[in-house]
């Protein structure tokens, strides 16, 4: 890992500060926030950014809000460990308590902090080999696209066909989660759903709407309507920890035989979080059947445009999908 | 260069170090404490999981100046605390990897070690699922798993019949 000034602010204008202000690659590697290391730290040791500082949030005031469930206030440098323990979150916001826990290796998530999470740059083999000029580090060309693409997109590629690689990303956007940002000019809040970019709308370089001097603060979840509950199924490559091939994060409301209303989010299939909206408006005041489940999996993936090497990523997801369903009903297939 | 005020093994020591230096980096190569090893340095092998507060961390992805300001106990440590306590003979925990021949080359056996002494600390008596969850971080190249099993099970119980 090249050397670089560590410096450490303590309040949320100094870091802010301490951060690059002018938007060009070149001014973007003049500082970084950090926050756990758990990502940031692997990219700087294989070379793909090299920073000339590292703006060290956890001594930044503001930061560590914690506001337990049913209404959640997650200050960015929450570490995931401590939400997978939670069990007023496992109650109340499922999706996201098996979510936190499904990341990576016990030893990360007693570091990773959510804001991490949310920020954790793309997994891509091709953005991730240093001696790769891929679009996502400034190229011309995405690489994955006619290459070796088994873990790329499958939905909302181009020109970058990345996935998403955070599991709380994709539990968050079902609980309609709230972030709040800082930069030079004060706070702003938006739905989550909206931090995330498209490659093909937002830079392609960066994976959501934050500049390089803005630092994300705090995430919040509002408290589940009635009846709701939620789940989060991640399917891996390996049992021991990995990231997702393919999840789904899904959450309805059923009144006896009957679904009167779904959310669902797909994860690792898109270079954002994947809204299922066509599925979701199917599900509402359906019979609650597995011919249902099964029509909603493929509502949900009508549109999906797989590569040479990702097409098992339809009929999985597919897959996920049902099976989540069937859990919300308890298991049951009518 | 950096002046880093840290506590490792309960011994607190003035180190200086660069400041991209890891911890892995500033116990193995400042403070030759190199039973925390260095396998993948990327987060992917857990071979230099140290206790941070008690707690596992990956070293190889956490600044030495991060350790500040935390106890940190390496798998040198293990002994002396178990010692201090006035226990006999190795720890409970190394004692059961060595009583049931949990390893091979060794290299994953210091954070194998310590995640297994970190879920015994929280949780005395474990099951199976709890123990391969708790040791999911750690990959053993070498053993297979069963033996590694057996011998966090072994110092859970601290007698011989789970064998
Ligand atoms: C072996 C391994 C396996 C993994 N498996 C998974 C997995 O299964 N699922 C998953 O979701 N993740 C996984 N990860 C990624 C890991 O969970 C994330 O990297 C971690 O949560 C990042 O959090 P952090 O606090 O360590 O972030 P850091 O590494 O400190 O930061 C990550 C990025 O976010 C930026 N950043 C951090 N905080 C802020 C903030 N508050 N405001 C603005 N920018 C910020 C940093 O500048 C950096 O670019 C894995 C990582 C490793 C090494
Ligand atoms: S050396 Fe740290 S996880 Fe492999
Ligand atoms: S004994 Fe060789 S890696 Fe575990």
């Amino acid at each position: 890992m090249k050397s670089f000034e560590l410096a450490r602010p303590t309040s949320l204008d100094e870091a802010i500060d301490l951060l690059p202000k002018g938007r060009g690659p070149a001014e973007i590697d003049d500082a970084r926030p950090l926050a756990g290391g758990q990502d940031i730290l692997t990219e700087m040791k294989d070379y793909l950014i090299t920073p000339k500082r590292l703006v060290d949030l956890a001594g930044v005031a503001g930061l560590d809000a914690y506001q337990s469930a049913p209404d959640l206030v997650l200050g960015s440098l929450t570490r995931l460990a401590r939400i997978a323990a939670d069990p007023q979150i496992a109650l109340h916001h499922r999706a996201l308590s098996i979510a936190a826990e499904s990341v990576a290796s016990v030893q990360i998530r007693n570091q990773a902090t959510l804001g991490g999470n949310l920020c954790q740059r793309p997994r891509c083999w091709y953005y991730r080999n240093e001696s790769v000029p891929c679009i996502k580090k400034g190229g011309a060309e995405c690489f994955a696209e006619s290459g070796l693409n088994k873990y790329n997109a499958i939905f909302g590629g181009g020109p970058s066909y990345i996935v998403h690689p955070s599991d709380c990303a994709t539990a968050l956007v079902l609980l309609d989660a709230t972030v709040t940002k800082r930069g030079p000019r004060g706070e702003s809040r938006m739905p989550l759903e909206q931090f995330f970019t498209l490659p093909s709308e937002g830079s392609v370089v960066r994976e959501n709407v934050l500049k390089a001097n803005e630092i994300l603060v705090q995430v919040e979840v509002p408290a589940p309507k009635p009846g709701w509950t939620s789940t989060y199924l991640k399917f891996k490559e390996r049992e021991s920890f990995d990231f997702a091939m393919s999840a789904v994060a899904l959450s309805a409301r059923i009144e006896g035989d009957t679904i009167a209303e779904a959310r669902m989010v797909l994860g690792a299939v898109a270079p954002i979080p994947w809204r299922a909206g066509e599925a979701e408006s199917f599900l509402a005041g359906k019979p609650n059947t597995h011919a249902t489940w099964k029509e909603a999996a493929e509502i949900a993936l009508a549109q999906a445009e797989p590569l040479e090497h990702n097409g098992y990523k339809v009929p999985l997801t597919k897959g996920l999908i049902q099976k989540a369903l069937r859990e919300l009903s308890g298991g049951e297939s009518k | 260069m950096r002046l880093l005020e840290l506590e490792i093994n309960g011994d607190r020591l003035h180190v200086a170090a660069p400041p991209h230096w890891t911890l892995l980096e500033v116990l193995r190569y400042e403070l030759g404490l190199t039973g925390t090893k260095q396998g993948c340095d990327k987060g992917d092998c857990g071979a230099c999981t140290v206790l941070v507060d008690g707690k596992p961390q990956l070293s190889c992805l956490m600044l030495g100046s991060a350790a500040q300001g935390h106890a940190i106990t390496t798998i040198e440590g293990l002994l002396p605390a178990h010692r201090a306590q006035g226990g006999a003979g190795a720890d409970p925990v190394q004692d059961a990897f060595d009583r049931c021949g949990a390893l091979q080359c060794g290299f994953c056996q210091p954070g194998m070690m310590l995640s297994a002494k970190a879920l015994l600390s929280e949780n005395p008596t474990p099951t199976s699922t709890d123990i391969k969850h708790a040791l999911s971080g750690n990959l053993c190249r070498c053993t297979g798993y069963t033996q590694i099993l057996e011998a966090a099970l072994l110092a859970a119980t601290k007698t011989e019949e789970v064998l």
